[in-house]
């Protein structure tokens, strides 16, 4: 369907509706690649077979991931004039059991998560309830998702239409208001009127950065050079984040839309998506999204009749974390390798192909559509002072609830991690969070009160980064932690300044010998001096940001190094080196287990007697500890 | 797979002679042959203009290329760092240990299995998880991990 007008648009959101909340059932399962590593694909197949086997007057679709990946696979119940209804854990059998209860006109009870009374539909007009008259039964007494701790406190603008739409489907996103902000932008506002507005919003790049968006917009709309492009980085290469495959894989349009709405403000007619090939299903939405806008008339020449063109392009990452920075990425769009270049100029003077370019995350540009159609006013009312809107972090690592959470600027560590999160499971300690990933920092305890947004983060000496929320607990070993940073770093490091290449190995070195019990105090200076120069020698933000996770263990964790150093202990009984496996026999009842998954051969003893572990032979692979049941393996 | 003059030329086909297309069409190259043979790469570079150091440099840096045969199955165990506070190591090293490689990463002899790491998967919330193929295993520890490489072996 091509749309070229506004009563175009406004055909394709009643029908786009129509299939949102269609006046026959509906059953959804989330599908992106959480739901589907969970066995989404399988759920999906059985309820697709059964609706077709019982010729059921129904519909079976797919959407993206809502956030609460601990529960995946979730599927969604939608029936006209009642609430959304969400099941948890749902598998083959589960799911044949609710088709046959909902065919036979029933509403399911196991599996039963919450329910969903009223749908945001943020860019729609306002709230839309599900359902009419008074509830009954167990849907009365249902949970509601507000009255969801993970739920609670979070508002989700981004992620608006992930796990509501069919991200293949087009008419989908138009119906909740997809696409009327571009419409806004290219018949009412002037191109400076729309970066003034996501100025005056005070959108700040989700990415890591936290550039003020509309000022680096600014600045290329006044640059000169033609072509300009439009470039949206989703190169996502934060160890432990994931909100912008999340965002691509759920509402790929939102991204589309907001490149649009980029490109009629700085004047360019082209964009280049770069996308991580290790996300093969969101290259994949990307791919159909963009051929959807072409087919609609919403990518190409002449868009909405007004003159403006736009197409977008995909380019495939070749697994290099350096590329997430802008210039670094710019090299790999035009074929070299991922080494960044010195700024200025910056991209927006002279950027792809030596031309201005904007280029911004996933995430930012899922926003822009927000602020043209709801006013940068409404948009600076969210947030705090100086970081407005929402930021999606993923809640990961070490606490109850792991998912995707969107909240708004300002929430503290405190609600995301116990609130939201649920805490530390299996009544452990909370330790550290570690926020900004491989640039970020480790923040202890005494900090759970700090409202996140970019500077209180950055005032403790870790950043806001990509979003990436790693929940550690006593298990964690500071040292273990930033060993695994700084490999992490050293792989990464694309090699060309000398203080990042070298110094961080030298780092590596010095930790190796803290975490096998060699170290001295001195080193603890040692490791001080160098991540100063490597923050002050190098290039880009990788190096000049890499010293963080060590500087923050450094700051907040002393003791534990101290330990490593003058007891030769791990208080975390995390580094091989110090630490060794014995079994308890009193609570041993010799079930065998870790005899079998010992690789070494280390533990004997006779059946149904306690066993013994030789610690002559082992390599403290801690086989044992994972497989026994009855915590008789025990570690120190 | 033998690089046979007709297949790469129809990858080539699909890429105008300008050095921009570099890393494209390599990846194109990569995804038919499962690695990048010389010859490959030569052709490619001779054919967008492109110096052989270049081609060189960009088939090296990239952690998507490889210039060596794969395997059949290609593990990718995550290390990022969710995967990581919950023990993705040990699961990394039963698998290195299950396969005999010498290195940290590798393709076994028989050539049935490459194992490498990749930083983050995107799956936090299943850590540790590791993907085989093109799927991806959730709380794995290294019991599972040692039933994955049974399962795949019998394939």
């Amino acid at each position: 369907m091509q749309i070229k007008t506004l009563e175009d648009l406004q055909a394709a959101k009643s029908l786009g509706l129509s299939q949102l909340y269609p006046d026959k059932p509906k059953i959804l399962v989330g599908m992106a690649t959480c739901g589907l590593a969970a066995g989404a694909q399988r759920v999906f197949d059985t309820l697709h077979k059964l609706a077709h086997q019982e010729h059921w007057n129904g519909v079976v679709e797919k959407t993206g991931c809502i956030g609460f990946c601990f529960k995946e696979p979730l599927v969604d119940i939608i029936q006209p004039g009642q609430p959304r209804l969400t099941y948890e854990q749902v598998n083959e059998e589960v799911a044949t059991a609710l088709f046959e209860e909902v065919a036979a006109g029933q509403i399911p009870e196991k599996h039963f998560m919450a329910r969903l009374d009223v749908d945001d539909m943020v860019l729609n007009g306002g709230p839309r309830k599900l359902y009419k008259g008074k509830l009954k039964g167990f849907v009365a007494k249902a949970p509601r998702y507000e009255d969801l701790d993970f739920y609670k406190l979070q508002r989700h603008l981004a992620m608006r239409n992930c796990g509501f739409v069919d991200p293949d489907n087009i008419l989908h996103y138009v119906a909740r208001g997809g696409y009327f902000a571009l419409y806004k932008a290219l018949t009412e506002m002037t191109p400076e009127e729309v970066i003034d507005a996501v100025t005056k919003a005070g959108l700040r790049g989700r990415g890591g950065g936290g550039f003020p968006t509309g000022v680096k917009w600014a600045s290329c709309r006044k640059a000169q050079g033609w072509p300009k492009y439009v470039l949206c980085n989703a190169d996502e290469g934060d160890p432990g984040a994931y909100m912008d495959r999340s965002l691509i894989e759920g509402d790929p349009h939102s991204i589309l839309e907001g490149m649009l709405i980029g490109a009629y403000a700085i004047g360019s007619s082209e964009g280049y998506i770069y996308v991580r090939a290790e996300y093969p299903l969101a290259v994949k939405t990307l791919q159909r999204a963009i051929l959807a806008a072409r087919n609609a008339g919403l990518l190409g020449e002449n868009i909405f009749g007004t003159g403006f063109s736009f197409d977008i392009k995909i380019n495939l990452g070749g697994g290099a974390f350096v590329c997430g920075e802008e210039t670094a990425l710019i090299a790999s769009i035009e074929g070299f390798i991922g080494e960044p270049s010195p700024r200025p100029p910056y991209p927006a003077q002279a950027g792809l192909f030596g031309l201005p370019t904007v280029i911004n995350n996933v995430e930012t540009w899922a926003n822009v559509p927000l602020i043209i159609a709801k006013g940068a006013d409404w948009y600076r009312e969210i947030g705090t002072e100086g970081s407005k809107g929402t930021k999606i972090f993923s809640l990961v690592g070490q606490v109850k609830n792991v998912g995707l959470v969107e909240v708004p600027m300002g929430t503290t560590l405190r609600q995301i991690i116990f609130d939201l999160g649920g805490g530390i499971p299996g009544g452990k300690e909370f330790k550290a969070v570690q926020t900004g990933g491989p640039s970020g920092g480790c923040i202890p305890q005494h900090f759970l009160d700090l409202p996140v947004d970019y500077d209180s983060l950055q005032e403790v000496g870790s950043i806001m980064g990509s979003g990436g929320m790693i929940v550690m607990d006593n298990s964690t070993c500071m040292v273990d932690v930033a060993k695994f940073f700084l490999d992490f770093l050293i792989d990464e490091s694309c090699g060309k300044c000398i203080p990042c290449r070298l110094g961080l190995k030298r780092m590596r070195e010095i930790l190796e010998e803290i975490s096998t019990g060699r170290g001295s105090l001195a080193d603890l200076e040692e490791l001080q001096s160098l991540s100063e120069a490597v923050k002050d020698g190098s290039l880009c933000a990788l190096g000049g940001s890499a010293p963080n996770p060590v500087l923050t263990a450094l700051r907040y964790f002393r003791n534990e190094y101290e330990a490593h150093i003058l007891e030769r202990r791990c208080p975390a009984a995390v580094c091989k080196e110090l630490i060794t496996y014995t079994i308890n026999p009193e609570l041993c009842n010799g079930c065998t287990a870790c005899v079998r998954e010992c690789p070494q051969g280390a533990i004997t003893g006779e059946k149904k007697e306690p066993h013994r572990l030789n610690a002559a032979l082992c390599i403290k692979c801690g086989a044992c500890f994972e497989v026994c049941k009855f915590g008789a393996v025990e570690v120190s | 797979m033998s690089v046979t003059f007709k297949s790469l030329e129809a990858i080539l086909e699909h890429y105008p002679p300008s050095p921009e297309h570099l890393i494209s069409a390599l990846q194109e190259v990569q995804a038919r042959y499962n690695y990048i043979p010389s010859e490959a790469l030569t052709a490619v570079c001779d054919h967008l203009g492109v110096p052989l150091s270049r081609g060189w440099a960009v088939a090296t840096f990239y952690k998507a290329f490889s210039l060596e045969p794969k395997g059949e199955h290609e593990i990718s165990v995550c290390l990022g760092t969710a995967c990581h506070v919950r023990g993705g190591r040990n699961v990394y090293d039963k698998f290195r240990r299950e396969l005999a490689l010498p290195g940290e990463e590798g393709t076994t002899r028989d050539l049935k299995f490459t194992l490498r790491q990749v930083r983050c998967l995107g799956c936090c919330s299943m850590a540790p998880v590791a993907q085989v193929d093109d799927e991806v295993h959730g709380h794995l520890n290294q019991r599972k991990a040692g039933m994955l490489i049974k399962q795949y072996r019998a394939r």
